[in-house]
Formats: structure tokens, C-alpha cells, sequence
């Protein structure tokens, strides 16, 4: 019994897709920072994904992707009413939604647009103000500006090159919104780079104030229920903490994100020969199809 | 026993042992005194009735031989490959007093063989269904002895797995060339036909909790879900690219298959000088795993000496055929990197064996003044495992140990009178035999509590 996708969206050009797949239990346990494991088929890997969205009316789960690897690829390639093999959760810890004396603010970075979504969702349910920043690198990669919008009070915009909204990367919007008022928390969700300055700019050490700042850690996982240890991520004092069970939604201020940026890359090599060979045997059917 | 020759060997995941051909093992039971008073039974955590069985085999009566094991246990082709016999039921065997016990577990192994090359599937008789639900908890041994009892009683049975596919350690930990993949999928087969329903990719804790069982229908539950928590060491280094746990090394290669990269998805990295720290079946199977996968030199660090080895006897003697290294009496003190965060030596310190502890074995004592380098690129840790805290933290009112493992009386029953429990999660990591004990015990006392419950009475 696979789990069938019933919707497909292409957000950003062979780049950035959004599934919505049927499985009726699975959003009606879902909560806000909760992500799913998939699989794709027999030989593939096992691979994270945030639940972006949840309709327990329709019964279904949202998930948003980018393509970098093979999975993710493969992924891409299925379309409304196939299946995909496995589907694993919803697992990670519940993120806290209540009502904050102050104003939240979202950071969210790339492809980090979606999984902050149902977490600026519940705040702003809970009677919360919601501040909203996305950073991406060009204004192509945006994606859900309309969606963030309905979920904040104020959202602003920040592209590398200035295509659209302000020039330059979040942290600059953040440390003005800081300095000129109180925050009660920061939730920053992004590249690992993305949330190692946000939390560097909240942990009061920089002479900005010092706000409670939660990221989401994407780091590599296999079962997702702390069987293995492979998520580990190591605090500046040197505890170790498993993502998938301990997070994925950590406090930003006692990570080590140098060490987990190591980690990160530790299988560069194989994976990209994992999908230099998938595409080459794509390309050789094809020629081969041409052929004949 | 014909075995796969060492160097061939390391550069496949085939069957090591090839067990017993059909002469040697008659020639083998022939030996069998069938005593009166059989001590090897004793041995046997399922007291199967070993003489018997036996003696089918020197009859070439394999088709009862089998029959009259499965009766004790579901899954003779694995247990005859995996369990501890030297300490269990060939330590008992009186030939062992003066020679060469009997090879019971080969026996055992022989005719579960000899059952599937025929394709016999022989199903142990079963009641007739009484569709009372029962959910249980975890593929492993545990969990899969428990449905079969419950099923052949007539329950109407479904297992939650929280992984794609079933087995629990014997899928995820033990390597295909120790217990190959296709005879736990055909074990797993066989409760199907048995009527036992599985549903994957379901984590109890997360997806349901034991109160939407109860609405599902579901009148009693055994939690069988391991002890699959690892262990790591709280040494400085322990984040260092190139340290991993046993369990994500196993994982990674015997449940994703990362042996046949890039064909499947999943990587895995080998260093040229693997460190394997423990001493256990996990050890030894990460070693010789990391051989297989390339590794130039495997090296088995261990606080104690070999006589203190948990591991079984077969596989330390084939690690050893296959060039596994040891440093018995070494206890990794530090990880040290590079600077690009990936491992690149140890700091180890000598130990001498002191007085006996707890558990009977000596106590390992460092040596002042006795630390130096190892050069090593990958570590992999494998000194055990806990309980993984999913399903207890999703059910507070379970009562748990110290430890975090389940407590049960003696029958498998815990302080919530509808959930058993049995295997690993409640002993702590045991063996294969052990948890199919548990599961069995467990079955009988679920059993036994759904015919006295009053509100159950089984109505057609
Ligand atoms: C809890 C969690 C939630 C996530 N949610 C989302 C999500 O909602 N949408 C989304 O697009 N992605 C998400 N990710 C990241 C996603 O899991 C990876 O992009 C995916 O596993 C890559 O697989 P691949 O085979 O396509 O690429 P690979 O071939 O594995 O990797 C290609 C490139 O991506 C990098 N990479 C590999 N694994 C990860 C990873 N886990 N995180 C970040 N980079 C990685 C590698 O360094 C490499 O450069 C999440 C990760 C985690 C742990
Ligand atoms: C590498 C290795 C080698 C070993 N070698 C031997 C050997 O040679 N001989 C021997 O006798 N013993 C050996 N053992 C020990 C033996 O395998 C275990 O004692 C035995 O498997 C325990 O069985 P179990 O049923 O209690 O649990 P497990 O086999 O651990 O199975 C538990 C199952 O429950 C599932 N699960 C966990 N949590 C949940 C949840 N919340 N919801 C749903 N499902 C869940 C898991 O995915 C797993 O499939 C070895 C162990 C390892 C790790
Ligand atoms: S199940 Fe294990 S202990 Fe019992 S007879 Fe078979 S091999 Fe021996
Ligand atoms: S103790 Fe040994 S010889 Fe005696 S019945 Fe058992 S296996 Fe046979
Ligand atoms: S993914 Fe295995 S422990 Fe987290």
C-alpha cells in the first residue's frame, strides 16, 4: 500500500515542488515542526521532509521540496496519482505554541519558507504578532509570499541581489527589528549558515539583545526515531543530542552549527555520484529510446 | 560443516556457514545418545524437546523433525544460525562433558532448511478465529513469536513496525552473511499465512497512541520494540566525522543495503583503519561488515581480555579467519581530528582484569601512565544499547525501570493490565531465543487474561 500524492505544484522551476498526499492518520496527528520520512522506491534512501501543511478535514499532508540529490530528484519525477512507497510519521518533537508576551519573529531562509509555515500558523492562532522575514538568494526562488503573508502581521522580503524587497540577507532586517523593540522569540528555519547567524545574532553576545531563538535542524537521518544516532548534533559544551527525537526544533543558542556543517557534507562525494549515475542511465535510455 | 573460504568470503555478503548436507547431518544425529534424563533441553530457553526432534532426523523423518520443533519455535532457521548454543543448549549436551557436544543448532538449522527447499511451510495447528483484536508492538523475535502463538489461539492479529520491513535486529543489526534476508522475509511469510496482518512504517508513540488502539478495537497489546537506543561513549570527539554507532553502521548496511551503493541509495564512508569498540555480536558483525566494505585494517577494541567476550564463539573465530584485529585490554580515552572535523587518531590507555562485578566478569583497571595514539580514521562504537524512549514518553503511566526499560511481572504483564511486554525493551539487550521466550510467555498470559476478562465473552 503505497501513500498517493493528489496534488502536485511546480513552485519554482524545476526547482521546487509542493505535494499533497493522502493519509488520513498521519494529518491527524500532525503538528507544527513535525516532519515525515520518505522513500521512494525499493533501493532508495530513507529522507526527511517537513509536514509544510495539514488539512485534517481532506485528510491530507502537505510537503514542500527542493531538488538537490538523487531523492530528491526521484521524488520530483512522481505526479498526481502515483504512490510513493514509504511514508514514515509524523515524527520529531511538537514545537510550543502559546501566547508570547511580545511579538515572534520567523526567519525563514530558502527552501526553510515552508517548514516555518504551520509553526507561524499555530503563533499567530495562539493570538500572537507575527513578524515574518524570508531571505532568498533571487526573487525567482520565491515561493508562499501569500500564504506568509495571511499567517503575519508584517512580512519583509530579502533577496542576495535585490530583485525584490530589500537588498542583502536577513539578519540585517532582524537586528534592526531587535534593537527597536521587545522580541519574546526568534524561530529561524534555513540553510545551517542561515540559522548559525541568526542564532549568533540573538545570543546576546554581539551586543544585540538576547532572545529565546529556536532552529530547525535538517541534518542527515535514516529511521528518524533515534535508533542510530546518524542526526547526532553536538552542543557548544559538548552534549550530544539526536535531531530527530531531541528536535528538530532545538534551542539556536547551544548548537554547534561549525561541527554540524562538517557533518552535513560528510557524504558530498557519494551522493553526488549517486546522481551522476542515476542521470547517466537516464540519459542512456533516452538515447537509447531515441534509437529506437 | 562446509564454510565459505575466508578470503572469497571478504569480498561478498554471502552465507559464511553453509550448514549441514543431508549425510552429515544424519551422521551427526546418529552421535545423539537420547538420553533419559536430556540436559541439553534445560539449556534451550524454549525447551525444544532436542532428543525428539533428533531422532526424527537419524529416521530421515525431516518432515516431523520440523514439525515437532516448530511446536517451540517459529523460527528454527534463525535460531539455528544465531543463537549462543555454546552457552545454551550444546553447553548442557553431555558429550560436550569428554568431546564434541552434538550441533544442535546446526541440526536445528538443518531441517528449518530442509522444510523450505521443499516449500513445506508447515503452519502448527491453529483454533479457529474468535476476532478478538490484539495489537503487537515491534517485528523483532519477540513480537513475531507473540502473533504466531496468539494467531494459532485464534486471535485476530495486527503488528505495528515502525521501519518498511519486518524483523526488528534480524533485518537491521545481524549482517546477510550471518542470517540471510530471505529466510526472516519467508519466517515473516509464514504468520501471514497464519492470518497475522502487518503494517508497516507505523511508530507507536507517534502515529497512534495505545488509547487510539483501544477505539480501534484492539483488547490487548505486547510491546516488543527493543532496545535500539545506542549507546555512545561520552569521550571528546565523540562529533568527529568518521565516529559512528554500531547501529547507524549496521543500518545503513544491512536494512538500506548500502553494500550494493550506488545500485541502492543509501552511502556509507569506510576508513582504511576501522576501530570497532566493544566486544559483543555487534562488534564482531560491524567488524567484519567494515572488512567486507574494503577497510584495509578492522581492529576490535576491547576493555577486556578475549576469555570476557560477549560475542558468540562461531564469530570471533571468523572474524579472526577473516583478518579481524584485536587489542584486548585498550580503552579508547579520546577521539582526535583533523581540521576538518573527521577522526584521524585515538588516545587509548592499557587495562589490567581486576576482581569479579556484578555480572561475573572481571574488572577491567587502567594502568597508570600506560596511554598512546592509534591511527585510525573510522570509529565505530558499538558498547551497547538502551531503551528508545518513543513509546514509553508518549504513555507516562507505563511503569518503568531505572533504565527506562519496561517493567512486567513474570508473565510478561505491565502495571496497565491490558499491555504485556517481552524481548529487549524489558530485559535489555539479550538474545534472539531469549525475546521469542518472552513473546511466547507473553502470548499464553494475553491469552489468559482476554478468556477471564467478563467483558469478553467470545460470542460467534
Ligand atoms: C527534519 C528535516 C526536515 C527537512 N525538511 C525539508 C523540507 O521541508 N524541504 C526540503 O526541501 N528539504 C528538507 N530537508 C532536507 C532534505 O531531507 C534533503 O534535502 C534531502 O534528504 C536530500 O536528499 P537527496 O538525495 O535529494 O540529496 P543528497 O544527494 O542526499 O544531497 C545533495 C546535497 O544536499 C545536501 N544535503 C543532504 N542531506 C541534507 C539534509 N538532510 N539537509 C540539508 N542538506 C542536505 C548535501 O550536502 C548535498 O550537497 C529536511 C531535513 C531534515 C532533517
Ligand atoms: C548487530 C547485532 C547482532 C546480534 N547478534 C545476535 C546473535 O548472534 N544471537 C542472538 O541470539 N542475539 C543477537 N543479537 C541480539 C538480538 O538480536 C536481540 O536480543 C533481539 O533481536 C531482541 O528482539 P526484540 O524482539 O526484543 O527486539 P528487536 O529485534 O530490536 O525488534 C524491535 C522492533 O520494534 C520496532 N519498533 C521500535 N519502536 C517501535 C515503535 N514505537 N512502534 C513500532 N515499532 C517499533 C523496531 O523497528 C524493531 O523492528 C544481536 C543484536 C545486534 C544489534
Ligand atoms: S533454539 Fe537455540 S538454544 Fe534452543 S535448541 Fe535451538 S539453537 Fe539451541
Ligand atoms: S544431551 Fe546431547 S546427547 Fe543427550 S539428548 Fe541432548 S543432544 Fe543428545
Ligand atoms: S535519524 Fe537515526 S537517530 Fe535520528
Amino acid at each position: 500500500m503505497g501513500y498517493k500524492i493528489i496534488k502536485k505544484k511546480e513552485l519554482v522551476k524545476n526547482l521546487i515542488y509542493e505535494m499533497e498526499i493522502y493519509e488520513k492518520q498521519i494529518s491527524k496527528k500532525s503538528q507544527p515542526g513535525n516532519f515525515l520520512l520518505f522513500r521512494v522506491n525499493e533501493k532508495g534512501e530513507r529522507f526527511p521532509l517537513t509536514i509544510a501543511d495539514y488539512n485534517r478535514e481532506k485528510g491530507t499532508i502537505s510537503i514542500v521540496f527542493q531538488v538537490v540529490g538523487k531523492s530528491t530528484k526521484l521524488l520530483s519525477l512522481l505526479n498526481e496519482g502515483d504512490e510513493i512507497l514509504d511514508v514514515i510519521g509524523p515524527l520529531g518533537n511538537n514545537i510550543q505554541i502559546k501566547k508570547y508576551k511580545y511579538p515572534v519573529i520567523v526567519v525563514a531562509g530558502g527552501i526553510g519558507i515552508a517548514p516555518c509555515y504551520p509553526q507561524a500558523r499555530a503563533l499567530k492562532e495562539a493570538g500572537n504578532e507575527i513578524i515574518i522575514i524570508i531571505g532568498a538568494r533571487t526573487r525567482d526562488l520565491l515561493f508562499w509570499k501569500e500564504k506568509m503573508a495571511l499567517v503575519s502581521d508584517q512580512l519583509i522580503i530579502c533577496t542576495d541581489d535585490g530583485s525584490e524587497g530589500k537588498k542583502g540577507v536577513v539578519t540585517e532586517p532582524l537586528k534592526e527589528i531587535i534593537i527597536e523593540q521587545p522580541i519574546s522569540l526568534v524561530i529561524a528555519i534555513g540553510p545551517l549558515i542561515m540559522m548559525k547567524y541568526v542564532a549568533k545574532t540573538t545570543d546576546g553576545k554581539l551586543g544585540f539583545p538576547k532572545i529565546p531563538t529556536m532552529v530547525s535542524l535538517n541534518t542527515i537521518m535514516i529511521d528518524g526515531t533515534g535508533m542510530c544516532g546518524g542526526c547526532r548534533y553536538s552542543s557548544l559544551d559538548g552534549k550530544i543530542y539526536f535531531a530527530c527525537v531531541d528536535g528538530p526544533d532545538v534551542d539556536g543558542h547551544i548548537v554547534n552549527f561549525d561541527n554540524l556543517i562538517q557533518r552535513s557534507i560528510r557524504f558530498k562525494e557519494k551522493e553526488i555520484i549517486s546522481l551522476e549515475n542515476y542521470e547517466n542511465k537516464c540519459k542512456a535510455i533516452n538515447k537509447w529510446e531515441s534509437n529506437n | 560443516m562446509i564454510e565459505q573460504n575466508p578470503i572469497i568470503r571478504l569480498s561478498n555478503f554471502k552465507e559464511v556457514n553453509c550448514g549441514f548436507s543431508e549425510e552429515q547431518a544424519i551422521i551427526e544425529a546418529n552421535r545423539c545418545l537420547q538420553c533419559a534424563r536430556p540436559l541439553c533441553i534445560e539449556g534451550c530457553p524454549v525447551n525444544i524437546d532436542i532428543p525428539g526432534f533428533i531422532k526424527y532426523i537419524k529416521d530421515k523423518q525431516f518432515k516431523e523433525a520440523i514439525s515437532l520443533i516448530k511446536n517451540y519455535n517459529i523460527l528454527p532457521a534463525i535460531c539455528g544460525r544465531v543463537c549462543p548454543q555454546e552457552v545454551q543448549c550444546e553447553e548442557r549436551c553431555i558429550l560436550g562433558k569428554r568431546g564434541e557436544p552434538i550441533a544442535i543448532g546446526a541440526l536445528e538449522r538443518f531441517v528449518a532448511d530442509w522444510e523450505k527447499k521443499n516449500k513445506l511451510n508447515i503452519c502448527p495447528d491453529c483454533q479457529s478465529p474468535n476476532r478478538i483484536k490484539v495489537a503487537i508492538i515491534g517485528s523483532g523475535p519477540a513480537g513475531l513469536t507473540c502473533a504466531a502463538d496468539l494467531a494459532k489461539y485464534g486471535y485476530d492479529i495486527t503488528i505495528y513496525e515502525a521501519f518498511h520491513t519486518g524483523g526488528g535486529v534480524l533485518i537491521y543489526g545481524i549482517p546477510e552473511f550471518r542470517l540471510p534476508k530471505t529466510i526472516v522475509k519467508e519466517e515473516i511469510e509464514t504468520l501471514q499465512i497464519l492470518g497475522v496482518k502487518i503494517q508497516y512504517n507505523t511508530v507507536i508513540g507517534k502515529l497512534y497512541t495505545f488509547g487510539d488502539l483501544r477505539n480501534l478495537g484492539f483488547k490487548a497489546f505486547f510491546i516488543s520494540v527493543g532496545a535500539g537506543l545506542p549507546i555512545l561513549l561520552n569521550n571528546t570527539g565523540i562529533e568527529l566525522i568518521g565516529v559512528l554507532s554500531a547501529n547507524e553502521f549496521l543500518t545503513r548496511a544491512n536494512l538500506m543495503k548500502a553494500y550494493n551503493f550506488p545500485d541502492y541509495d543509501t552511502p556509507i564512508n569506510i576508513g582504511k583503519y576501522v576501530s570497532v569498540i566493544g566486544g559483543g555480536n555487534v562488534a564482531m558483525d560491524s567488524a567484519r561488515v567494515a572488512l567486507r566494505l574494503g577497510a584495509e585494517k578492522v581492529t576490535i577494541v576491547y576493555r577486556r581480555s578475549e576469555k570476557e567476550m560477549p560475542a558468540r564463539k562461531e564469530e570471533i573465530y571468523h572474524g579472526k579467519e577473516e583478518g579481524v584485529e584485536f587489542l584486548f585490554l585498550t580503552d579508547p580515552l579520546e577521539f582526535l581530528g583533523d581540521e576538518n572535523g573527521k577522526v584521524k587518531e585515538m588516545r587509548v590507555r592499557k587495562m589490567q582484569l581486576g576482581d569479579l562485578d556484578e555480572s561475573g566478569r572481571s574488572k577491567p583497571i587502567p594502568i597508570e601512565g600506560s596511554e598512546y595514539i592509534i591511527k585510525t580514521d573510522m570509529i565505530i562504537v558499538a558498547i551497547g544499547t538502551r531503551a528508545n524512549p518513543i513509546l514509553t514518553n508518549a504513555t507516562p503511566e507505563l511503569n518503568l525501570n531505572k533504565l527506562g526499560y519496561i517493567e512486567t511481572n513474570e508473565r510478561g504483564q505491565t502495571n496497565i493490565k491490558d499491555i504485556f511486554a517481552g524481548g529487549d525493551i524489558v530485559t535489555g539487550s539479550a538474545t534472539v531465543i531469549s525475546a521469542m521466550g518472552a513473546g511466547r510467555i507473553a502470548a499464553n498470559a494475553i491469552n489468559e487474561y482476554l478468556l477471564n476478562s467478563n467483558n469478553l465473552i467470545i460470542k460467534e
